[in-house]
């Protein structure tokens, strides 16, 4: 953590907070070779295989080290067709940073850091150097037409993948752009969404089609797609509905979902209203509710709003806190306050359906649960109010029904998930799934691996027929 | 992008848009809705479908020009475009025979009506309308809806036409004379509560149909939420359509203006740019 904070520079605290420009700059050229230099190039790497995209990871910080930029860049591609999102969204501490050996006694390689650095050195060239897959496969493996539902990560990574073996793959995106989580979701200061463009503008150059506004289960189903011929599907529809709390005060007009509020500012670009449509509301005192990367997202969103004060209230203690080091830290720098062992009991408004306060009850934490995090229990007559006037919650998703609802034979799980095996392979013969449809809400690249491993799956059922 | 085909306008501030978008014209029907983005800085926002033709493969809406998004779409005009539609969504009116039917409608919620109205009326009910507006120039869509073979009753709030005074006072007239089995309002939220009102006492079922704010519309960012029954219901995927006597609408006027102040913002900005104020 610290290696990667003295490598990078960022945009300071006090700064940042004032606009949405992306917060690390990267590495310099300079930086960047230094960093792969360091690289032990072990005949048996470890670091591949915290890596769910397949990145032959030693290869290309070895291309880095020799200064073969290009064909860096060439050997991500290879395997993820999102290197700048991923060099910058991927929680590499926990996968390939973690297995890299150089970290059993001092800092492991900055893997992310060096993967974002060739996919933006890539970017700039791009007038000079045409990306090698942008240009349109040919379609060949038999003409089949594939159908992948969502343009998120898994999405966008298994139609690029079946594009590459010569699908005639089309994406069906519900929303006007694609991206998914990429686009609604994750701030402009975490993942610049031209970057995002960019990268889905390569997929979608491999000549997968893209068709937006287009929500199957509604303007489609996918027996109509069955009908036009389509002969395998790719469900990769997300996280969908937002939870709540289940507590009193909870429609009151300041309660956001963290989706609704994320999507208001970073899809809807909220944060240039009113050149935009979109319009906020941000108070001054702003509750984000949950401590996972969407939590992090929502008060640093917050706070670049104009809020004066941002709390996380969160029911257990820092160690459970799902969300990455790195955005915590940056929360932390700043300014969000921390208050944790919390937990939200009710929120109260005034006539007019404002927010005035919440009130929360204090816990400790008793035993590990079934997930092996320890149990929040809440401490009796701990009750303690908070003046707030906007509440953010990030607690979860659950699976969206509107597509599942209209394919009747498809198997569920207790809260609606789609049944998916390690393939992506549902109960229904040519229906696959991947991301956090089948597995609830998860990251971006474990997304993209369930989307690269259905690819495959969908290779070999097209094969057999 | 989607072409305009058709442009109408029905009253000074209420227009009639037709365009093509033949996927959503063939999977349409009365009761669901589209959510519009009109150009690159839009706002996402729902519109109750009005009719569709399949063969043309067109899809129309009637919408009151109120705010800066509404305001742009009526703006538009024959072979312009509109950037984004979405759709078809919310579930659609039950098609079955439920017998006696008075279908309501209020405001630009008239035009809302009458795709109800022709549902119900082809699925063999016996359909009254009361449509009501606050002056006989303000009346949308009476031709329309006469034109389904309806007993149709007017109502204005001055009396300039129809009988003077609220749908909700030729309502109180008609359930005092005979027995309905179905009321399906759409228009104001305090039009639809006070049908909601009126109809209790009768213990007839009531149906509104309601136009939260939304985003998406497929039920991933819950701003559209209200309470209902003391749970939490989203109009996008549970609705459009709710049992009135369940709704708490005092909440619901509340939610519909939580962005009120903004809005207000916005329509100056865009009048501003447009150049109709300095």
């Amino acid at each position: 953590m610290e290696h990667k904070k003295k490598l990078m520079k960022e945009q300071l605290p006090k700064e940042r907070i004032k606009n949405f420009n992306e917060v690390p700059f990267g590495l310099t050229e300079a930086q960047a070779v230094a960093e792969a230099s360091r690289c032990l190039n072990c005949r048996n790497p470890f670091c591949v295989k915290g890596c769910p995209a397949e990145i032959d990871i030693p290869a290309f910080v070895q291309a880095i080290k020799n200064k073969k930029f290009k064909d860096a860049i060439e050997i991500i591609r290879k395997t993820n067709n999102l290197p700048a999102v991923c060099g910058r969204v991927c929680p590499q501490e926990d996968q390939c940073e973690k297995f890299c050996i150089l970290g059993k006694k001092g800092a492991p390689i900055a893997i992310g850091y060096l993967e974002r650095f060739v996919a933006d050195w890539e970017m700039a060239q791009a007038n000079s150097l045409k990306p090698s897959t942008a240009n349109p496969k040919p379609i060949t493996a038999a003409h089949h037409k594939v159908a992948v539902i969502g343009a998120g990560p898994a999405g966008l990574t298994c139609a690029a993948d079946l594009a590459n073996m010569g699908y005639d793959v089309t994406i069906f995106e519900a929303l006007h752009s694609p991206g998914g989580v990429l686009m609604y979701g994750i701030p402009e200061f975490r993942l610049p969404k031209k970057i995002v463009e960019k990268e889905v503008g390569n997929i979608t150059g491999l000549g997968a089609g893209l068709k937006l506004n287009y929500i199957i289960g509604r303007t489609k189903t996918i027996g109509d797609l069955k009908k036009e011929g389509f002969k395998a599907f790719f469900i990769a529809t997300g996280a969908g509905l937002p939870n709540f709390l289940g507590i009193p005060g909870e429609e009151l007009n300041g309660v956001y979902s963290a989706n609704e509020f994320l999507t208001r500012i970073n899809l809807m670009k909220a944060y240039k209203f009113p050149e935009y449509d979109t319009p906020v509301n941000i108070g001054e005192k702003i509750a984000v509710i949950g401590a996972g990367n969407v939590a992090m997202d929502s008060a640093r969103c917050a706070l670049r709003m104009g809020a004066k004060k941002v709390y996380i209230i969160y029911r257990r203690s820092r160690e459970e806190m799902p969300a990455r080091a790195e955005e915590i830290e940056r929360a932390e720098e700043e300014g969000v306050i921390f208050n944790l062992l919390t937990n939200p009991v009710r929120i109260t408004g005034d006539e007019k359906g404002n927010i005035k306060e919440m009130t929360c009850l204090k816990n400790k934490l008793g035993e590990p649960d079934e997930g092996g995090r320890r149990r929040p229990i809440p401490i009796p007559d701990s009750e303690f109010s908070i003046p707030i006037d906007t509440v953010i919650c990030a607690v979860g998703n659950d699976p969206n029904p509107l597509l599942v609802s209209t394919v009747k034979e498809i198997i569920t799980g207790k809260r609606g998930n789609i049944v998916a095996d390690e393939e992506g392979r549902t109960s229904v013969e040519g229906i696959f799934a991947g991301g956090d449809i089948v597995t609830g809400a998860a990251t971006v690249i474990a997304a993209m691996g369930a989307g690269k491993k259905a690819a495959r799956a969908v290779d070999k059922y097209l094969k057999g027929l | 992008m989607y072409n305009v085909t058709k442009k109408e306008q029905l009253n000074p501030d209420i227009c009639l848009v037709e365009f093509e978008a033949p996927d959503i014209a063939k999977a349409a029907r009365a009761g669901q809705f589209i959510i519009l983005r009109i150009d690159e800085k839009g706002e996402r926002f729902p519109l109750t479908i009005y009719d569709y033709d399949v063969k043309k493969g067109t899809v129309c809406v009637v919408c009151q020009a109120v705010g800066v998004s509404t305001k742009k779409l009526c703006a538009l005009n024959k072979n312009d475009f509109i950037l984004d539609v979405a759709g078809p969504l919310g579930h659609a009116v039950s098609t079955e025979k439920i017998g006696n039917i008075i279908c309501i409608g209020g405001g630009v919620g008239t035009a809302e009506a009458y795709p109800i109205t022709k549902a119900y009326k082809e699925s063999g009910n016996e359909v009254k309308v009361i449509i009501g507006a606050r002056n006989k120039s303000l009346l949308i869509c009476e031709k329309e809806l006469k034109s389904l073979g309806v007993e149709l009753y007017v109502a204005t709030d001055d009396g300039s036409y129809g009988r003077k005074g609220f749908v909700t006072d030729v309502l109180k007239e008609l359930l005092s004379k005979q027995k309905y089995d179905l009321i399906y309002a759409i228009g104001p939220i305090v039009m639809m509560k006070a049908v909601s009102q009126a109809a209790k006492p009768y213990n007839i079922k009531t149906l509104v149909s309601l136009n939260s704010i939304m985003i998406d519309g497929t039920g991933m960012c819950g701003g559209c939420r209200i309470k209902y029954n003391n749970e939490s219901k989203f109009t996008c995927v549970d609705g459009p359509e709710f049992d009135a006597s369940l709704i708490d609408f005092d909440e619901l006027i509340k939610r519909q203006g939580r962005f009120s102040d903004k809005e207000k913002l916005a329509l100056h900005e865009y009048e501003c740019r447009l150049g109709f104020k300095h």
